[in-house]
């Protein structure tokens, strides 16, 4: 057969893209529902993550029934939308910062850790290649972090990749988001050696300036997002 | 068993393990040994990803080399491989979520490394199908070798660390050690390779250039 005609060409590459796209139509959809049970899995380790829960070989699932008791989806006003745990778990915070910020719906998680509340807000923002996201959890003066927890797309490893290691997070363990007057501040993230006036600070990571103002910037935005919920002085409904 | 792995067979599997090594010879596949090599253990998972990828993407075009049209052979070999790569990234998601995490759009990349393209335009276009797989086999070895050892100078000697488990000792650091944070730099792991190289042509006076 004569394998350069034209009419073999196009039926041959026709044939091979048909087959091609089959089979990975047929691959995707296989794996996709134990891909999503990943992603889902793998956001529920990040926000156990911020409480300082050790997930390592352990049902992350079951942990995450365990500690996090509720779920509340709120605006920046402070109002309560509603207090289920799934409806906040499917906020894409990185979808809702497009919104105008009247518009925006905000996950809040609630956990108890050996009888503590904590409350847990979801971050997000840019470093220096791509998106840089977290959860913060407070005690429940609703001031006092408790623990954080960094993730990053694609900053440089070993530099600015390093806000997703333990080190760089547990130093804002014990920092306060508002200053003496009760306002918010938020946490500075500063070169080591200088000093932030008026509010508590971390060191920043060597090496990784624009990641970590891309930090700093993010606790700025996003806890700010939530700092209405978390001044008012009754919770509606928390006390159980 | 010796039809299996007849002189021809065997040179496809060693000759790119050293003297035509994909990345200290051919200096093929640079991109990717830059830009994943600063820690071991992505090295060590593309290594291992670029061997499956090219072995059978060998295999399936030797398979089908004499039904190929001349004219549009690289681009049909474009899609055999962009449909491994895709579906090897899928797996990754499913049953290595983390490690997939990790490599991120460097699994992708994998289609535009010129040594798959080398080798099927080179040797399985015009091979059998078990001397091909060989010859990917070797040639993605060969390439993981380099990775493998660039990364662990990187990550010793940029992080103090290997697999991420600390190496160096602290009272190094105490006594004034410090890591060298340019190695993690990419110009150094071009650095490294042309030591790699040099060191190799020393050792085989034949690949010198008169």
């Amino acid at each position: 057969m004569d394998t350069n005609s034209n009419s073999y060409t196009l039926i041959y590459a026709t044939i091979v893209v048909v087959i091609v796209a089959f089979m990975l139509a047929f691959v995707s959809g296989a794996l996709k529902e134990k891909q999503n049970a990943n992603i889902e899995l793998d956001k529920k380790r990040q926000i156990l993550s911020s409480l300082q829960i050790d997930t390592k070989g352990k049902d992350v699932a079951s942990l995450y029934d365990q500690y996090i008791v509720k779920g509340l989806v709120i605006n920046y006003k402070g109002e309560i939308f509603s207090e289920s745990k799934k409806e906040a778990f499917n906020i894409e915070l990185a979808k809702e910062l497009t919104k105008k910020v009247e518009d925006r719906r905000l996950p809040l998680y609630i956990a108890n850790v050996d009888g503590e509340t904590k409350y847990i807000l979801t971050l997000q923002g840019t470093g220096l290649w791509g998106p840089i996201w977290g959860y913060l959890a407070l005690n429940d003066d609703k001031n006092t972090i408790y623990g954080v927890y960094f993730s990053h797309a694609s900053e440089t490893p070993g530099l600015g990749a390093s806000i997703a290691e333990l080190p760089f997070q547990k130093q804002f363990i014990g920092k306060r988001i508002l200053n003496d007057k009760n306002e918010f501040v938020s946490i500075a993230v500063m070169k080591a050696g200088k000093k932030a006036e008026g509010k508590d600070q971390v060191d920043a990571v060597s090496g990784g300036t624009i990641t970590s103002k891309g930090v700093e910037a993010m606790l700025l935005n996003c806890i700010g997002q939530y700092v209405q919920f978390l001044q008012q002085p009754t919770t509606g409904g928390m006390n159980q | 068993m010796s039809k299996l792995f007849s002189r021809k067979s065997k040179q496809a599997f060693l000759w790119p393990l050293s003297k035509n090594n994909p990345i200290m010879v051919q200096i093929l596949g640079i991109c990717s040994a830059l830009a994943v090599t600063a820690k071991l253990k992505p090295a060590l998972v593309m290594g291992i990803s670029v061997t499956i990828i090219i072995a059978f993407s060998n295999v399936i075009v030797s398979l089908i080399r004499d039904t190929i049209p001349n004219r549009i052979r690289i681009i049909i070999q474009l899609v055999v491989v962009a449909a491994l790569v895709t579906i090897v990234s899928e797996i990754l998601k499913a049953y290595v979520y983390d490690v997939s995490v990790q490599l991120s759009v460097y699994v992708g990349l994998i289609i535009t490394n010129c040594i798959l393209m080398g080798r099927l335009e080179a040797y399985a276009m015009s091979n059998k199908p078990w001397d091909s797989f060989l010859d990917g086999l070797g040639n993605g070895l060969g390439y993981a070798i380099i990775l493998v050892i660039v990364s662990f100078f990187r990550e010793l000697l940029g992080s103090g660390t290997l697999f991420d488990i600390r190496v160096i000792p602290a009272s190094f650091y105490e006594a004034g050690y410090m890591n060298n944070g340019l190695m993690l730099m990419p110009p150094m792991a071009l650095i490294l390779i042309a030591c790699i190289v040099w060191t190799h042509r020393y050792h085989n006076k034949e690949l010198q250039e008169k």
